[in-house]
């Protein structure tokens, strides 16, 4: 198979100093929460949940208290008292912020891969539809995705967040209690499945128009064999650089949502909650802020940076990293 | 132009329709109990009720529908929670919204240009890398990093700036902006790197093009090839994508960045009444904020129609 377009993908991104950088930081920081039960047991020896609010910690032979009198909570002790806070306690409650740091790093990537995931294959499926069937098919589905792609994303996931907030999501064979951290991931689908769609719509749609889309069809291939066989496969580079690139933009709407109290719900961490919780102590310990909005920098610049040499690799003209912020299909231009 | 124009009114009407059946269903139709959650969080028994009458909870969904858009547009939204006026709690809110969306735009594209400008005609160049660097940086950056970091540097420890607050700028406009440019300054951060790689990918294409050798070659000065034959095709898409960011912001970035700095505004209602499970200030401000974007996204169509008509051309196939 010398040559095929999968190995000349793989050597560009093998050559791409930014994506491999990128691929680094992201199996880094996946490192870093999967060994969160590691770290909790054997070093911090407490719970992600877990409050030390009277107690005290011995750092270097002294006792010193986690949260003070007047509520400050104890700076990063580093290894002083043996790995306990090694990133000190996050507030009045004085749980370990590096125990909650690689817990919510768990929530929040969970949340991010699974909420991108459904939007992916929700957006692959409605774009061949579309694309296919075009006509009346395409006319309905091109309509709403419209509808909802026009509609702020924060604020479409605000609405549905807090609607859901109080009683959980109750419609039918789905039934989902409240505080759950699939309210936040199904929002994201939801919310992300258009910008996804719209691309690959008019990718299916100006594949369609090709010679081999013709000439199945002309054979008598049935609809779903040609959407499968011959349409999908050609879509997977477009639909893995915008997935990529949706984990990044999901990452920063998960924060945001539970920074305003519309996602994942207390006491459960994620970077969102921890950045809301920060934001109470900024000019006291400005640490508890800096450290949760850091991680979610770090995450969402190694994936920007794989989704920019995935994009190159599997195809040099593709606008694919644009398309997946704006949500617009953006076909190269004809040369006049 | 007068059928299209009328083509894309009536489009616009049908989608804020639809807008208005999808907030009204996230509402009123998927929680559990919707009047328990209008009335709020610690309503009375006697509270929930009046809601569920004003409601009209038990008339058949269309009736209920019917009754909610009279409650929202005609301004008789009560947060019941806080007693507020939604309707005037959003019209005090206005100014502040405004300032900081209008001033982060003009830095955003005043620094957006100028990147995507540099990159572009330095392609392949230490300029080009070091910028697109830049720019994917900006693209990346939770807004909560930028501002943690000014609020607490540029805000607290240096006293440069104050941390909340906003003044109008009718009482004085030298405070106004000094009370903005933190928040600003906070969110442009965040679209210049989008605006610099979009624009740098069209000034690619259009440099390419045929129009721009046959300039060069009828003797033009580079710098007005430049600027006149691709800068100018390279902006139009940009327009485009500029009249939806705006419009978005409202529904997006100022509700963060008004709450983090305090500056009273739309947003900053919207993540307060969040933050108190209030839904109808949050029911009211998702219609008005849908309205805005669709709305907008109208006169920029229109608009671009006007700028280029070979878009109608090919709209109307």
């Amino acid at each position: 198979m010398e040559g095929s377009p999968r190995r000349t993908a793989l050597r560009r991104l093998r050559g791409d100093r930014g994506a491999i950088a990128g691929l680094a930081l992201f199996a880094a920081i996946v490192v870093f929460v999967l060994a969160a039960p590691l770290w909790a047991n054997h070093v911090a020896d407490t719970g992600p949940n877990a409050t030390h609010t009277t107690e005290k910690v011995e750092v270097d032979g002294e006792p010193r208290e986690v949260v003070s009198v007047e509520g400050t909570p104890v700076g990063p002790l580093w290894l002083g008292a043996g790995g306990k806070f090694f990133l000190g306690a996050d507030g009045r409650l004085g749980r370990d912020e590096m125990v909650r740091l690689m817990y919510g790093g768990r929530t929040s990537l969970f949340i991010a891969l699974t909420a991108s995931l459904i939007a992916t294959l929700s957006a692959l499926a409605l774009a061949l539809l579309a694309g296919y069937f075009r006509g009346w098919v395409d006319a309905v589905i091109s309509f709403l995705l419209d509808v909802i792609w026009g509609f702020p994303v924060l604020l479409l996931g605000i609405a549905l967040g807090t609607a859901l907030a109080v009683g959980g999501l109750d419609l039918g064979p789905i039934s989902i209690s409240a505080g759950s951290v699939w309210i936040p991931t199904l929002i994201g689908g939801f919310v992300f499945a258009s910008y996804i769609a719209r691309p690959l719509r008019g990718e299916v749609l100006a594949l369609r128009e090709q010679e081999f889309v013709k000439a199945a069809v002309a054979a008598g291939a049935s609809p779903w064999r040609v959407m499968l066989r011959e349409l999908l496969p050609n879509l997977w580079p477009t639909a893995i650089v915008l997935f990529t690139v949706n984990v990044a933009n999901m990452m920063l709407l998960e924060a945001g949502l539970s920074f305003l109290g519309a996602g994942v719900q207390a006491p459960d961490a994620s970077w969102g909650t921890m950045i809301a919780g920060g934001f109470e102590l900024i000019f006291s310990s400005p640490l508890l802020m800096i450290l949760p909005s850091t991680l979610i920098f770090l995450t969402v610049l190694s994936l920007n940076l794989i989704g920019d040499g995935l994009g190159a690799a599997l195809n040099p003209r593709s606008r694919a990293t644009i398309e997946a912020h704006t949500g617009r299909f953006e076909p190269k231009r004809e040369a006049a | 132009m007068g059928a299209f124009l009328l083509k894309r009114l009536g489009r616009m009407l049908g989608v804020l329709f639809v807008i208005s059946v999808i907030v009204f269903f996230i509402f009123n139709v998927m929680p559990n109990e919707p009047a328990a959650q209008i009335a709020g969080k610690s309503a009375t028994p006697e509270l929930i009720a009046q809601v569920e009458e004003t409601w009209g909870f038990d008339d058949p969904l269309p009736v209920q529908y019917l009754t909610v858009m009279e409650l929202t547009f005609t301004g008789e939204l009560i947060s019941y929670t806080r007693q507020l006026d939604v309707d005037e709690e959003i019209w005090k809110g206005l100014p502040a919204t405004l300032s900081l969306c209008a001033g982060a735009a003009v830095i955003w594209l005043f620094f957006a240009v100028l990147f995507g400008y540099l990159s572009a005609f330095r392609a392949g160049r230490p300029t080009d890398r070091v910028l697109m660097l830049v720019s994917l940086v900006s693209i990346s950056l939770p807004i909560f990093l930028v501002s943690a970091l000014a609020l607490n540097y540029l805000s607290y420890k240096l006293e440069l700036f104050p941390s909340s607050g906003y003044v109008g700028l009718t009482e004085d406009p030298l405070d106004w902006a000094y009370h903005l440019v933190l928040p600003w300054t906070t969110m442009a951060v965040l679209f210049i790197g989008l605006y610099a790689r979009v624009l740098r990918a069209n000034l690619l294409e259009v440099m390419d093009e045929d129009h721009v050798r046959t300039a060069r070659a009828k003797g033009l000065g580079e710098r007005q090839v430049r600027v006149r034959h691709v800068l100018r095709n390279a902006l139009l898409p940009i327009v485009t994508l500029f009249g939806l960011d705006f419009a978005a912001l409202i529904g997006g970035a100022a509700i963060i960045t008004e709450y983090i700095f305090s500056l009273g505004g739309i947003g900053q209602l919207t993540a307060n009444s969040v933050a108190d499970l209030d839904l109808p200030p949050v029911m009211a401000l998702s219609m008005l904020a849908a309205f805005f974007v669709v709305v907008f996204n109208a006169l920029v169509d229109i608009a671009y129609t006007w700028l280029d008509p070979r878009i109608k051309l090919e709209r109307s196939r």
